[in-house]
């Protein structure tokens, strides 16, 4: 609970810098900027979602505990889609790499 | 009985719940209790966004091509109307904290009808338009592309994603009425305003929620 | 202190019991030990349900044709069995039973940070076990508790959608638990009580939590995207249409390994709780058992993919998964060398709790090592889909998890029901339990390494013998599980009036009487010694306990 009252000013602030920011991601999408446009547009998203964190939902005013567990989540999330991506990214890698030989045992069939 | 009655609330102010020893520990416990749900949330928006991730990489190519059916216009308008909406909430905290009834219930007011706003542009602008280009995959998809099957899963995240968002939104109106109600009888003070401030947490989330999906969804890929 | 607690018997004492009468105060509460044991109620009764169905699968395996009932209706017993068992008595059971009414009387609190909240906790309880019980009796599910895609979206005619329903409306319970735990353990401990003081058994609530949380939204996710492609037909799981079935696969267990460690850390909980009081010595390594509870819950959210091994993964990913499966064993283990090392030289009695808690340290270190042969890729690969994984699981969830729940029952019931149980009885039911889990579940370990798969109604005749021994166990475990159930009702009213302390144990919830009065303590405490702070026999800190 946060007893600091913010000033007017600094949620206008914020909220125009909000505005700049989501007319800034728009006009970037419209310029080709082949991979990087992906970047940019998350990098805008994550100062954004920064911006209303801390002043918005005050946590610059938090306790060490709330930041912790905020950044907690967002690992957690990071770590789902990190995790998955080790098996969906290397599906179709061949298993074995050039240059081994051909396997030597056989195995006898089934009685 | 009066006697135990007035002793009973000089001991304690009447929004202090008994099993709570202090106001701060309720409070803290209050806003301790809405960032672990907001965790819920950011996982359980998190598990549709890393699933929408992982078909984009798929295939880009179709997501791309969806993600231009979509109309940049009002999912820029929209965003900005939610930004708004949160503006207008972080002001209605603070006018809590500052004991300014009339200015809680005015401010309230105003991020309700941003909200409102939000979903109306939506439904009106681009969900109806959406139904008669045939972009719902389960109302009369109908897209003319080699691409076809991967824009249609494009669509099924769309909809799923900014339709449970959506649906976070109606049930955070449904909580601004309950504080509407409780503002106007003058409930909130400096001293006890955690209602209105948890909820600005909720709404805050929602909207980082769109400042997500608004790059992810509409300006993938890049619009030129 | 405790001449006053104990000079009032219950009956003329105001306690949590009959502060109040009638259906109303027992259905609108919001005193944590009430929905307790609301909580008790329900969970027992999802439990003997489940345990029909295993009766019956039992049953019908003595066959290898099969015994009872057709395979469809096998493939529904194994799916409901798994989704009642896991759903609805395992995750629920030690933390929404024994944490509900434990934690705020080891923190030394009045109620749980969000009482309302709680309540609300077991009618969502109430409302997705009815759900489950509605498809059960409705059609059932035959998707295997498991879900997966293709089969549960697009080719499954069973109550899909019902189950999974209910499923959901339980993780939202889970959630609210959790939660309720972790903000309580952090807001609300009386003063003195700083966390390397607390009981460990709230270390392995807190940990249990943080999975809870962090894990829940995700199966929810899941859970989801195959209701709506169940509705609307999507393809977002079906590979005709481009769709990944092994998504689901991932969403599901990314909750669904971490969830196997709320069902197993409450009752290691439980268990460092009773061995220190039945060994009358302080816990050994009190910060490497409370630091192996957080390491098992990070940990445990990065294996998941040690159940997908055979799903076409790439052998880079399965190496990832399976190095991290062997380093999630080791905070276990540490567990197991401090219990033990606890026990050495201590003095140490044989009542109900212990017997169950001493079963509970072999069993549980016999299903954690054979986690390993399955956390090695090669073996894995023989084992996976074999009984040898259905034995693993039973033997940590089973000889595990609900022994530590029985002995935490029996352990806490005094405190709980202001009577004491028949310790006679409940030890010849703790051997009945121990020698019946044996006898079914050790065989088949022999069965999967023999190569009998897994949720199969018929089996190949060689294997018959080790399966009629299985089902022979099985009726003897269930017989072991009814004897508690007619001792502990029976001594709800004839059973001997039990003091604040029977055990002479530490924590705070023994400094309060039998059963605790509504708001838990007369005076609200202050804690001044270490946890567990066990004397010699005879020494001041043995008496001061009494």
């Amino acid at each position: 609970m946060s007893v600091h009252v913010e000033p007017v000013r600094v949620y206008v602030a914020v909220f125009l810098g909000l505005m700049v920011l989501t007319g800034t991601t728009v006009a970037v999408a419209f310029v080709d900027l082949q991979a990087f446009n992906t970047l940019v547009a998350l990098t805008i998203a994550v100062v954004k979602m920064l911006l209303v964190v801390t002043f918005f939902m005050h946590v610059r005013h938090s306790s060490a505990l709330t930041k912790v567990f905020i950044a907690a989540g967002f690992l957690w999330l990071l770590l789902l889609m990190a995790f998955t991506l080790t098996d969906v990214g290397t599906r179709n890698i061949p298993q074995q790499p050039e240059g081994w030989g051909e396997s030597t045992t056989t195995v006898p069939p089934p009685k | 009985m009066t006697d135990a009655a007035s002793a009973h609330s000089s001991q304690h102010p009447p929004y202090l719940a008994h099993h709570f020893t202090d106001i701060e520990q309720q409070n803290e416990s209050g806003t301790l209790g809405m960032w672990l749900f907001l965790l819920t949330e950011i996982m359980f928006f998190g598990g549709l966004f890393a699933s929408y991730a992982i078909y984009r990489l798929r295939y880009f190519e179709a997501f791309r091509e969806g993600s231009h059916l979509l109309n940049v216009k009002f999912g820029a308008i929209n965003t900005a109307v939610l930004i708004g909406s949160s503006l207008t909430m972080a002001l209605a905290v603070r006018a809590a904290q500052l004991s300014r009834r009339k200015a809680i219930i005015a401010f309230i007011i105003l991020t309700m009808v941003l909200g409102i706003a939000f979903i109306g542009i939506k439904l009106n602008y681009e969900w109806s338009a959406d139904y008669h280009e045939g972009l719902i995959p389960w109302m009369g998809f109908h897209v003319e592309s080699p691409n076809a099957a991967g824009v249609r899963l494009f669509f099924c995240f769309y909809f799923f994603m900014t339709g449970l968002h959506a649906l976070h939104m109606v049930v955070g109106l449904g909580i601004m009425c309950v504080l509407l109600h409780m503002a106007a009888k003058g409930r909130f003070d400096g001293g006890y305003f955690a209602p209105v401030e948890i909820t600005g947490l909720y709404w805050h989330f929602v909207d980082i929620v769109w400042i997500f999906l608004f790059p992810l969804l509409y300006l993938i890929g890049g619009r030129y | 202190m405790s001449a006053a607690l104990a000079e009032a018997p219950p009956e003329t004492r105001v306690h949590y019991l009959n502060a109040d009468y009638g259906i109303k105060s027992w259905l609108l509460t919001t005193d944590h030990k009430r929905i307790a044991l609301l909580y008790l109620g329900s969970v027992t009764l999802m439990f003997f349900v489940g345990g029909a169905m295993a009766v019956m699968m039992r049953i019908h395996l003595i066959d290898p044709a099969g015994a009872l009932v057709h395979p469809d209706t096998f493939n529904k017993l194994f799916t409901m069995h798994g989704v009642i068992m896991i759903f609805f008595f395992l995750i629920p059971a030690i933390p929404a039973v024994l944490g509900n009414f434990l934690v705020p009387l080891m923190v030394g609190a009045k109620d749980l940070a969000f009482p309302r909240i709680n309540l609300l906790s077991w009618y969502l309880y109430i409302a997705g076990a009815s759900l489950a019980v509605y498809a059960m009796v409705s059609g059932g599910v035959d998707t295997g508790w498991t879900f997966y895609t293709p089969y549960s979206t697009s080719y499954a005619h069973s109550q899909v959608m019902a189950t999974a329903l209910g499923a959901f409306i339980l993780g939202f319970s889970s959630i609210l638990t959790g939660l309720n735990f972790i903000v309580t353990i952090h807001k609300m401990r009386a003063p003195g009580l700083t966390w390397f003081r607390m009981p460990l058994f709230l270390w392995a609530i807190y940990a249990t939590s943080i999975i809870q949380i962090l894990g829940t939204p995700v199966v929810a996710t899941a859970i989801l995207l195959v209701g709506l492609e169940r509705l609307f037909h999507v393809g977002i799981f079906d590979p005709a249409v481009g769709g990944d079935p092994i998504l689901f696969q991932h969403l599901f267990w990314f909750y669904s390994h971490p969830a196997v460690y709320i069902m197993i850390l409450p009752p290691m909980g439980v268990i460092s709780e009773i061995v220190t009081c039945f060994s009358r010595k302080k816990v050994f390594g009190y910060h490497f058992v409370a630091f192996s509870s957080m390491a098992i819950a990070v940990i445990s959210f990065l294996v998941w993919g040690h159940h997908m091994f055979v799903t076409g993964m790439s052998v880079y990913a399965a190496l990832i998964f399976s190095v991290l499966s062997f380093l999630v064993a080791i905070p276990s283990a540490i567990k197991v060398f401090n219990w033990t090392a606890t026990l050495y030289q201590g003095s140490i009695s044989y009542q109900a709790p212990m017997l169950y808690a001493l079963g509970f340290i072999g069993l549980f270190t016999m299903g954690g090592l054979t986690g390993l042969f399955l956390a090695s890729l090669a073996t894995d690969v023989h084992l996976n889909g074999t009984y040898f994984i259905v034995a693993h699981f039973h033997y940590i969830m089973v000889g595990g998890a609900v022994m530590a729940y029985m002995g935490g029952i029996h352990f806490w019931w005094p405190k709980i029901t202001g009577r004491m149980f028949p310790d006679t009885w409940a030890r010849l039911a703790a051997a009945i339990v121990f020698i019946g889990f044996n006898l079914t579940f050790f065989p088949q370990f022999m069965l999967g390494y023999l190569g009998m798969p897994r949720r199969y109604a018929t089996y190949p005749a060689e294997f018959q013998v080790l399966n009629v021994m299985s089902s022979a166990g099985a009726s003897i475990l269930g017989i072991g599980y009814l004897i508690p159930l007619v001792y502990l009702f029976w001594s709800i009213r004839y059973g001997p009036i039990a003091p604040p302390n029977p055990w002479r144990a530490t924590g705070l919830e023994w400094q309060t009487s039998s059963p605790p009065p509504t708001q838990n303590f007369e005076i609200p405490p202050v804690v001044k010694e270490e946890a567990y702070a066990y004397g010699p026999p005879g020494s001041e800190l043995e008496d001061a306990h009494d």
